[in-house]
């Protein structure tokens, strides 16, 4: 068995005032594996990004713990700490248009990260991390000295990955990192998220709500639904085997290239069901976890 | 054999620009029956969004050109018409949704008044008649309680919701044709599926015709009849549904079929991509625009632009390859082997 990387326990996250809270992420439990992709998918407004945006301590999180080898997230307090922990752990955003300085150039965002961490000895070397760093994205050293607004939207999304591997981070967020990309721009970025992941040895989690494309990166997927997650388990159990009546309906309308099979689509509606609060996280099958009252998955496993 | 609604021939469009003449559509030709959905595919900056405002004359004129080309609707050309004749047209014969609800509607108006603000335009009907009219639009595209949300602001909705107003609003004077650019591109999953089944249910009853525009190939197996798959402002592979999907012959078509995972036959090898970037119009290349991105590419590509070549009576593609003389190119195969498993498991059910 692998090593956990990242465990999340009971996370939540609460907006607004304490009295009465937004609930973005409401009580939500996993654990990821070094060296493992866990996708993370769900319609807008789910939690999805938010619970990426916690555990990389954008926000504070409302209660529960983020242990990240081990350590509690929270525990680091010195400046030391923090930086060894923001070196570990990197983001790659959604929009390839904001999330890059247009007023800095390509070589300055990405060696933003080691002028702060001060990780070269002498110009030459920054500028040689610079050059390896665009070329391990598929771009040319030439690339540096220009600006965000010079490249095209793929072109971007690499700088943001380049951006985020400067650090030699073992733990990559990456939130919705091609849902901005036309179909073939995304396949180029997906092979090197995979092709990067090989060669560092990268540990993903993989945000996003296209539901084909998390299938194909990640290795399990948890689906969340109103700031819980119903079910996780691998991509293939989750795909050919889904047990929660959300995971159906979701699978359900998610339409295929394939013109005679979308002709009898069938799309499986889902209705919430309100429950007393007796519901909890039920191991189904091993490591096949699906969240629901017993009578619920009783029902749903019949 | 049904009527024919729309027919575009050799349609070019260009802009002004301080960089030089964009030629943002060069020479597009298709055409649409009653009560059929074409579905336009490629990538941003493929001009398939110019390609469709183009039909609505939704091209601001300058920086845009209509250089050359017809569109005929019920046989008649709408490239001389003028502004004022093309409003009677627009909204009322071809209607548009747009792909982004959240800007398409005014936030300071009622949702109700929006669309009232189309059936007093363009129908002979008292205010009471149109706001009647108003809440069974509202009611047809599934929107619950529709005489509440008739003095609703957009605002008050959903995404979903809002998409759902859109249409209403598209569908408010009957037009023959509706216009649909990426209306489910912003939108979740779950939602997408309901408003495509909203469109084809509008279809069923009404026999509008649609354009729809898409990158998304899934939406397209899932609601066209027809597709033209657009490659650097040209139709490069036009076909029915099933002559596209399961024998496709161009290899930009190739291209983006295995840039989508291949699901159902649960393949986990690398995703086939296409290089590169698509070609600057301001100076497209010489020959066929896709040849530097093509790993097939002939010689003969980068000297002359192919023609259409005819597949089948329903087919056609821009590309060398199908000449008589040219190399023997099968499908690539992982997308051959994708197809077999798709067919395999049509015949099997």
């Amino acid at each position: 068995m692998t090593n956990k990387l990242l465990e999340v326990k009971n996370l939540k996250q609460y907006f607004g005032s304490p009295k009465n809270p937004i609930k973005a992420v409401d009580g939500i439990s996993f654990d990821v594996y070094e060296g493992e992709t866990l996708g993370l998918v769900g319609e807008s407004g789910c939690g999805k990004s938010t619970t990426g945006r916690s555990i990389i301590r954008l926000y504070d999180i409302t209660d529960g713990e983020i242990l990240f080898r081990g350590k509690n997230i929270r525990d680091a307090k010195s400046r030391k700490e923090l930086k060894q922990f923001n070196r570990e752990m990197q983001m790659i955003f959604q929009d390839p248009y904001a999330s890059l300085n247009p007023r800095m150039t390509a070589g300055e965002i990405i060696s933003e990260g080691f002028d702060i961490h001060g990780l070269y000895k002498n110009k030459t070397e920054r500028k040689e991390k610079i050059g390896s760093l665009l070329e391990a994205v598929g771009l040319n050293r030439e690339h540096a000295n220009r600006y965000a607004h010079e490249f095209s939207g793929g072109q971007r999304q690499r700088i943001g990955i380049a951006r985020a591997l400067s650090l030699n981070p073992s733990f990559i967020i990456a939130d919705e990192p091609i849902s901005a990309l036309d179909v073939s721009i995304q396949a180029q970025v997906v092979n090197l998220l995979k092709q990067l992941q090989k060669e560092h040895k990268l540990t993903y989690l993989f945000i996003a709500h296209d539901l084909s494309m998390v299938k194909y990166i990640s290795d399990r997927i948890a689906v969340m639904y109103r700031g819980k997650i119903v079910e996780l388990g691998t991509a293939d159990e989750i795909y050919h085997h889904p047990i929660h009546p959300y995971t159906k309906s979701l699978l359900s309308a998610v339409p295929l290239p394939d013109p005679m099979s979308e002709r009898k689509r069938q799309r499986i509606p889902y209705v919430h069901e309100q429950n007393n609060g007796s519901e909890k996280v039920h191991e189904v099958l091993p490591n096949h976890f699906v969240y629901g009252t017993d009578s619920q998955i009783k029902k749903w496993t019949k | 054999m049904s009527k024919k609604l729309l027919e575009v021939k050799d349609l070019k469009i260009n802009f002004k620009t301080y960089a030089g003449l964009v030629q943002a559509v060069r020479g597009v030709n298709f055409e649409l029956n009653e009560g059929e959905t074409l579905a336009i595919v490629g990538e941003s900056g493929s001009g398939k969004s110019v390609t469709s405002n183009a039909v609505m004359k939704l091209i601001p004129q300058p920086p845009g050109i209509y250089a050359d080309g017809q569109i005929l609707f019920q046989g008649k050309d709408l490239i001389p018409l003028t502004e004022k004749e093309m409003s009677r047209i627009r909204g009322n014969e071809i209607a548009m949704i747009f792909q982004d609800p959240m800007t398409a509607l005014n936030p300071t108006m009622r949702v109700g008044k929006q669309i009232t603000e189309v059936i007093l335009k363009h129908k002979k009907v008292s205010r009471e008649q149109a706001k009647q009219r108003a809440i069974e639009l509202l009611d047809q595209v599934g929107i619950p309680m529709p005489e509440k949300r008739f003095s609703q602001f957009p605002h008050e909705f959903s995404g979903g919701m809002r998409q759902r107003v859109v249409i209403a609003i598209a569908l408010a004077a009957d037009p023959k044709l509706l216009i649909a650019d990426e209306p489910t591109t912003a939108l979740d999953v779950t939602i997408q599926a309901q408003i495509l089944e909203l469109l084809k249910d509008i279809q069923k009853k009404n026999n509008t015709s649609i354009i729809f525009i898409t990158h998304d190939l899934g939406v397209v197996a899932n609601i066209a009849d027809r597709v033209a798959v657009m490659y650097a402002g040209q139709v490069v592979e036009y076909g029915t549904v099933n002559d596209i999907f399961y024998n496709p012959r161009h290899p930009y078509t190739w291209g983006l079929l295995g840039s989508m995972p291949d699901l159902k036959n649960n393949v986990k090898e690398d995703l086939r991509t296409i290089p590169g970037s698509p070609p600057d119009l301001i100076h497209p290349p010489k020959g066929d625009a896709f040849a530097p991105r093509n790993e097939f590419a002939l010689a003969i590509d980068y000297e002359h632009e192919p023609p259409m070549f005819k597949v089948s009576d329903t087919h056609y593609a821009k590309t060398w390859l199908l000449h008589p003389d040219a190399p023997k190119i099968p499908i690539p195969e992982t997308i051959s082997k994708r197809i077999e498993g798709y067919l395999k498991e049509a015949e099997g059910k």
